[in-house]
């Protein structure tokens, strides 16, 4: 372990508006990424089902 | 071997080949970039000169390797489009440029932070960071592009020669440290010889580039079945999995 408590964790030796920012964004363009993956998913399928009831209907 | 090449071309062929190989991608993705975080924020030793500030590096160094490798993935989909008339190319190409241009932003976002402790500024007209913001711009151009023909064939063949055009600019990135002496400092992993920093900090970044990679594998496998579904909604076994 590198620091001795969670405020020294959390203050990053006093670099911690360099480094937190710097983290955070990262880590959540990846989640955003994987969940907006995830609701195009769910778009598209529900697209197909519209569809199919559409064509259903007229057929 | 021909026949896999030929199958891969396939879209309902390769959207069940995608939706077996994602999970384990994603799961090592998780795994990686996990173990990586914690390990880097909390357990390698803060730098000598630097202090805790160099923990920028676990994340700056992978994006900014990724906004890169995506690049040259994109450039050789565009190829092979090019070359075979390959549809299952073009749509990969497509599905990893909003990506792309991410890492390349988080890089130039993540150096920025970096830079005002340890540059004293937050921004210089150094080779390594133009070449850098130069490639967003291309990320954006190619993007841009494919938006502005809509989905039409020449539209796509548009888009595989800029992203071609643009990938001069790799090597140009790479070698911008080692061209221009100006500020920023040469690569950090090279195949020729050994990182300049102890294994405890050298481990966790290769682990953290290693979970950007796997990351990028499976958002790459998942959004080109979203892809595929949107291009083949006419077919019916597309049609078939809204059953």
């Amino acid at each position: 372990m590198a620091f001795d408590s969670l405020s020294a964790f959390l203050d990053m030796g006093g670099y911690a508006k360099y480094v937190w920012p710097a983290w955070g964004l990262t880590l959540c363009a990846l989640i955003g990424f994987a969940v907006w993956a995830r609701m195009e998913r769910r778009q598209l399928i529900r697209q197909l089902e519209r569809r199919r009831r559409r064509e259903a209907r007229s057929a | 071997m021909w026949t896999f090449i030929h199958k891969l071309g396939s879209p309902k062929w390769c959207y069940s080949l995608c939706g077996r190989l994602q999970p384990g991608f994603w799961i090592a993705a998780l795994l990686l970039i996990a173990v990586g975080s914690v390990w880097s924020l909390a357990y390698s030793p803060p730098d000598y000169q630097m202090g805790n500030s160099y923990r920028i590096i676990y994340v700056h160094v992978p994006s900014a390797i990724l906004a890169q490798s995506v690049f040259v993935s994109m450039a050789i989909a565009s190829a092979v489009f090019l070359i075979w008339k390959i549809k299952i190319a073009d749509m990969a190409a497509t599905v990893m440029a909003p990506f792309g241009a991410a890492m390349t932003f988080l890089g130039l976002f993540s150096g920025s932070l970096w830079g005002v402790p340890t540059w004293g500024t937050w921004w210089t007209w150094d080779a390594r960071l133009t070449a850098m913001l130069i490639q967003l711009f291309l990320y954006i151009g190619v993007i841009a592009l494919r938006g502005a023909y809509g989905r039409n064939d020449q539209g796509a063949k548009a888009v595989a020669v800029l992203t071609l055009v643009g990938v001069v600019n790799i090597p140009i990135i790479k070698y911008s440290v080692v061209w221009w002496n100006t500020l920023h400092q040469p690569a950090t992993f090279t195949l020729t010889s050994r990182p300049a920093m102890p294994e405890s900090m050298w481990m966790p970044l290769l682990i953290m580039v290693l979970g950007f990679y796997c990351f990028f594998t499976a958002l790459t496998l998942y959004r080109l079945r979203n892809e595929i579904i949107r291009r083949e909604s006419r077919t019916r076994w597309v049609q078939a999995l809204a059953e």
